[in-house]
């Protein structure tokens, strides 16, 4: 078994939802939060996030495009940040989701530092390192009905941007996904082989726009004069 | 990378004590020079006291140090645990190396190989931290063991200079050729580490946003209105002036002046040493401060 997400680039709209329903569930998970907030009142508020939105341009106008791109761990097959850890609070578990166990972290950020995607954070407050669980404790959760038992930030994306399933299944709606629309991993040049895709933005159609003539008639250019000279 | 003054001190530190012990322990036991029943208390107890306030400097940065000792678990992947475990054994071995009369005479010549061989290890198991790590393009090079090994071994020797000289003993020949060898070693790694990191082959933006085929891509917004930890951890910047004065640091204070004391003056070795160590504090933070991890790249880096 091989769990993780697939994000959609087209769809998603940068709204941070998956983030905040993150941070909400996480929060009173007893899994690894709370997460701490640093100064949530004062005038510089920080705090631990294991999924974060940050937004992008592509390309130069008139053939730019905004992509919004949500990151969180990706659970990564080959995760140097499980082998780097010298007290063993990092571990993946057979269905490939990778942990840690706050009661045996020691708060060193080696593994901050082999994460290439700043998937995981020190939270000072409990001084351990924490990252994303892939819901753990709502997916593994039988009291919930089974369409429940997907991670929040999948049941919360208003776009229908995020899909939760297992990538060794051909025949999951993750892998078809993948297969169709060319999913990608970020940096696989690095070995990790992150285990969550994200669909690239579809090519939009080119929309026609009001460009300015390059040269101006001699008409244009008076009459521009004059009107300046008029509002002085 | 942000430079945590407490793991330059811890790097640095260690490195010269671990130097003193892998020099003064083989020339013991390869009998090229016979150390004094106080000489052996001296150089031994510098090098424990350099190697023990590196450590306790080095827990510093822990979140939960009350958590230290499950360092020891993970040593079948883990090069800090590594660390941890060979720190343990080379602290007791030469506290018995260093107190005269604790072990026999043939025993310890036995005891000072097997000590330089786990101080050794212990200084490579330091740099192999940094340099197993594959999202720092700069760190993940064995070049960084190498100016690890050399700077440990440059700094270690110019005390054990020191230390034959201690019984007004002028200083031996050999060990002052080793001694410059591991400064010219330094200088010369680290130019190569330098004119490697100046090379622009890093990942790009495009690579780690999975969209390679985007001739341009800007960050628009990070998602955060204040500083994060990925903000405070990854994205360090230093004003180039102050790269030039460290830069400079280095190579006068750090190499060219102890390089010089040391065929001059080699009576003035302790003040060689202590130059040499200011010289490499300068080259750790930089070695920290200069290295750009991928998490840049999300932050608008286009190429680290």
């Amino acid at each position: 078994m091989k769990r993780g997400l697939v994000i959609d680039l087209d769809t998603c709209v940068g709204c941070h939802a998956c983030a905040v329903a993150c941070k909400e569930w996480n929060g009173d998970s007893a899994l690894s939060g709370p997460l701490a907030d640093y100064e949530p009142y004062g005038a510089a508020p920080s705090g631990v996030w294991f999924n974060r939105v940050r937004h992008y341009e592509t390309g130069v106008y008139p053939e730019n495009k905004t992509v919004n791109v949500p990151m969180s761990c990706m659970h990564c097959e080959e995760a140097d940040c499980v082998t780097v850890c010298p007290t063993g609070a990092s571990y993946k578990r057979e269905d490939g989701i990778v942990l840690v166990n706050q009661e045996q972290c020691m708060g060193c950020n080696l593994c901050t530092w082999a994460c290439p995607y700043g998937a995981r954070e020190l939270d000072t407050a409990s001084g351990t390192v924490k990252k994303c669980t892939l819901c753990a404790d709502r997916i593994d959760d039988t009291l919930l009905p089974p369409q429940d038992r997907q991670p929040a930030c999948v049941l919360a994306c208003p776009a229908h941007a995020r899909h939760f399933g297992d990538f060794d299944d051909p025949q999951s709606q993750v892998s078809q996904l993948v297969a169709e629309r060319g999913g990608v991993t970020m940096l696989p040049e690095l070995g990790y082989q992150p285990v969550n895709r994200y669909l690239p933005p579809r090519n939009a159609p080119k929309v026609s726009v009001m460009t300015t003539p390059d040269s101006a008639s001699l008409m244009h250019k008076v009459s521009g004069w004059i009107n300046k000279m008029i509002e002085r | 990378m942000r430079p945590a003054i407490s793991i330059v001190f811890f790097t640095v530190s260690s490195g010269a004590g671990l130097g003193l012990l892998v020099l003064m322990t083989l020339l013991s036991s390869l009998s090229a020079v016979h150390w004094s029943a106080q000489q052996q208390r001296m150089g031994g107890a510098c090098a424990i006291v350099l190697v023990v306030a590196g450590l306790c400097a080095s827990t510093l940065h822990l979140a939960s140090p009350h958590r230290a000792w499950r360092a020891f678990i993970r040593v079948r992947t883990s090069w800090l645990s590594r660390e941890a475990v060979l720190a343990v054994l080379v602290l007791p071995l030469a506290v018995l190396w260093t107190w005269p009369g604790l072990v026999s005479q043939s025993l310890h010549a036995a005891l000072g190989a097997v000590l330089a061989v786990l101080a050794l290890l212990l200084i490579y198991s330091t740099a192999m931290i940094y340099a197993s790590l594959k999202p720092i393009r700069q760190w993940h090079t064995p070049l960084t063991p190498l100016v690890y090994l050399s700077a440990a071994l440059a700094s270690g020797g110019l005390l054990t200079v020191w230390l034959t000289q201690l019984e007004g003993a002028s200083a031996q020949t050999g060990l002052v050729f080793v001694t410059l060898l591991a400064l010219a070693s330094t200088a010369l790694s680290k130019l190569a580490y330098w004119m490697r990191a100046a090379r622009m082959d890093g990942a790009t933006i495009q690579d780690a946003l999975g969209l390679k085929s985007a001739a341009q891509i800007k960050l628009l917004d990070a998602g955060h209105t204040h500083r994060t930890f990925l903000t405070d951890e990854f994205i360090f910047r230093i004003a180039r002036a102050h790269v030039q004065t460290l830069t400079v640091m280095f190579w006068l204070a750090g190499l060219l002046l102890p390089a010089w004391l040391l065929v001059w003056f080699p009576q003035a070795a302790l003040t060689a040493a202590c130059s040499c160590l200011l010289g490499l504090f300068a080259e750790r933070w930089l070695f920290f401060a200069q290295a750009r991890h991928t998490v840049q790249l999300y932050h608008g880096a286009t190429q680290v």
